[in-house]
């Protein structure tokens, strides 16, 4: 990585670089997938991102991630309960895919299968000399699943994708190709029980016509290290709808990459960071515009307590051929404390000429009037400003425009202000 | 009911004097009307009533059933059964309608040491009176005042006071923005709401609401003190001559 002039490791760097080569012999694949994991390792031995490192200045990787832990091979993780009743649940536990579920019509696969065959080979090739995440991940990556949704077969059923550690290192992977015209809603949970550090990475192909919903619930307690990746590409006329929900980790990052390839595409992000503690949590977003008429609306909503930190960075990219290009983007922030800070970062480079592109951020305290009309009910403070709170964030949830879905993740605020509020 | 005794009051942020000396007393069962021209103090008075912390208290006090209300937050008062229906409702957006209003009837219930309404009867009771109001249900639905014309803000707002059922009701400029129709809904859900220990304090710049809600006393507030006193026959007086006179009179 290129602005680095460090000549020695940190204690985290040699953790890393130590777990590579103590696991080696147990990491599945061929000598393809062997050549990526080197090619990978290297990336990490030549340093984590600083601050100096643009894509990383408000989460500097090298200072923050203090100590990793090792491995522990004795801790057993459980499946979660769904989120939504009846959907099929495709679990990874601490590091290796569980039991294959019947998902009719679906192609399903352990991602560990895939990297023996050398098949995954191509995809663990880090995007660009900034991908600290997609490096670190592809290093040490020991299973997860690879999903084929056939051409116009949409299930019947919400898809549930769980990574849960139960402690030490967990590296998972999930691959999915969803084929034309499908509709689907595909919720993944990253979730655990005890200090650990985690990286996921998605990539997912959206085929052209196919309208997706995909949630991101990341609840893991606040001793963990979560470093996320989504990656999607976008085919004509399709729908994708990211939802992302942070609500617990100690150090948090969560990329998301969006190429629209075809035309007439068009990608949400709707984040919601509920932030506490001593912790900090960063969503980094960058997309692609890369053909004419696709469109994106980003709406991003942090509600900071605490001495939390927090980061969006939403980096929109409109490509030259990317004529009539319609981007918005929203971040608003809800700072409940003194000590607590949020830092947004969004940046529009755009190199199309016929385009409607525009960004807004706020931060802002409770609002006093809204505060003195509730109360002027008989609502005391506390459940006054908690209703307001959640008021701020609620609406992000609310256009996700599945009730079912938008009740379980109202459940899942409730239960944060409950245990944060 | 409601004792006000040489209050003074003034802008926290600022420190300008904007109640300076009033007396008032509203007994159970009354309907007392304040008027006033623009500036003299009415919405101040509604809202230190309330206790919004935008306003001060440098002198006297008020009473409320015989105690001090003054250390009381907003919310308590409430509770003890102070209501005030605003002049410009708060939009708030995310807070759903029927939400809103179950939290406040339970909060309400609450301090008092009752149970929390059933849903069921919760319902019921925001059916019956939003029938009342020819409110449409779907409205509730909404979130809170979110959208809604100024007509169907003042509705909610009767609603609400309708369904905490409070012992003392200040209704800041309820006529504002209301056409002849609404204005009649309004104030039958006013009348209705007339009772023996009841008082209620309706605060208007125009006689208009007062022929729709007759009202027992008129005060008239001129910066900041009540200069005059009378019965509804003031009102009227008012309407005709304008405040000029009475103002004059006082000084």
């Amino acid at each position: 990585m290129d602005v680095r002039t460090q000549t020695q490791n940190t204690p985290a760097e040699l953790a890393l670089i130590g777990a590579f080569d103590e696991r080696l012999s147990e990491l599945p694949g061929d000598g393809n997938v062997m050549l990526k994991r080197d090619a990978a390792i290297e990336a990490i031995k030549a340093g984590l991102p600083t601050r100096r490192v643009e894509a990383w200045h408000y989460t500097d990787l090298r200072r923050l991630l203090a100590k990793v832990p090792a491995y522990d091979d004795n801790v057993r993780a459980e499946p979660l309960k769904p989120l939504l009743e009846g959907a099929s649940v495709l679990a990874v536990l601490n590091g290796v895919a569980g039991k294959t579920p019947a998902l009719e019509g679906v192609s399903l696969q352990p991602i560990a299968e895939k990297l023996i065959d050398g098949s995954y080979a191509p995809a663990l090739e880090p995007q660009g000399n900034d991908d600290a995440i997609g490096a670190l991940n592809a290093a040490l990556v020991s299973d997860g699943w690879f999903l084929d949704i056939p051409d116009g077969v949409s299930p019947d059923r919400p898809i549930e994708l769980q990574n849960v550690q139960a402690g030490g290192q967990v590296h998972t992977r999930f691959a999915v190709k969803i084929g034309t015209g499908v509709t689907a809603t595909i919720i993944e949970r990253q979730a655990g029980s005890a200090e650990a550090l985690v990286s996921s990475v998605d990539n997912v192909v959206v085929g052209d016509g196919a309208d997706v919903t995909w949630v991101i619930l990341q609840e893991q307690p606040e001793t963990v290290t979560h470093l996320g990746q989504f990656n999607a590409w976008l085919g004509k006329n399709a729908r994708l709808t990211l939802f992302v929900m942070n609500a617990g980790g100690k150090l948090v990052r969560q990329e998301v990459r969006v190429v629209t390839k075809g035309q007439g595409a068009h990608f949400d992000l709707r984040g919601v960071n509920l932030l506490a503690g001593d912790t900090h949590t960063d969503v980094t977003m960058v997309l692609d515009h890369a053909v004419p008429h696709t469109g994106s609306r980003e709406l991003v909503r942090n509600v900071v307590t605490g001495k939390a930190a927090g980061v969006f960075q939403g980096r929109i990219n409109v490509h030259q051929p990317a004529q009539k290009t319609d981007a918005k983007m929203a971040c608003n922030t809800l700072l409940l404390s003194d000590e607590g800070e949020f830092s947004t970062k969004p940046e529009l480079e755009i190199f199309a000429d016929d385009v409607v592109c525009g960004h807004g951020a706020t931060v802002t305290e409770i609002d006093h009037d809204h505060l003195f009309y509730l109360m002027a009910r008989g609502i005391d403070e506390k459940t006054a400003r908690g209703l307001l709170v959640k008021a701020f964030v609620a609406e992000v949830i609310e256009g996700l425009e599945q009730e079912p879905l938008i009740e379980a993740l109202e459940e899942k605020l409730d239960h944060w202000f409950a245990t944060h509020g | 009911m409601l004792e006000i005794k040489n209050l003074h009051a003034r802008i926290a942020e600022d420190g300008t004097e904007i109640i300076r000396g009033l007396n008032l007393t509203v007994n159970a069962g009354e309907v007392a009307a304040i008027m006033g021209p623009n500036g003299s103090g009415k919405s101040t008075l509604s809202y230190i009533l309330a206790g919004r912390e935008d306003y001060e208290v440098t002198e006297g006090d008020i009473l409320f059933n015989g105690e001090s209300i003054l250390e009381m937050d907003p919310a308590e008062r409430a509770s003890s059964g102070i209501f005030l229906a605003f002049q410009y409702p708060m939009e708030i957006p995310g807070v759903a309608t029927m939400e809103f209003l179950k939290v406040a009837m339970n909060a309400q219930r609450k301090a008092r040491g009752e149970e929390p309404l059933t849903v069921p009867e919760f319902l019921k009771r925001v059916k019956d009176v939003s029938a009342t109001l020819q409110m449409d249900m779907n409205m509730l639905k909404r979130p809170l005042n979110v959208g809604f014309s100024g007509g169907e803000k003042k509705r909610a707002e009767i609603l609400q006071m309708k369904l905490l059922q409070p012992k003392l009701c200040v209704m800041d400029e309820t006529d504002s923005g209301l056409d002849i129709d609404a204005l009649k809904i309004v104030a039958d859900g006013v009348n209705a709401l007339r009772s023996p220990d009841r008082a209620i304090v309706v605060i208007t710049h125009y006689q208009r609401l007062l022929e729709h809600i007759v009202p027992d006393t008129v005060h008239v507030l001129y910066r900041g003190q009540i200069i005059k006193s009378g019965d509804k026959d003031l009102a009227a007086d008012l309407e005709t001559n304008g405040y000029a006179g009475v103002i004059g009179e006082a000084a």
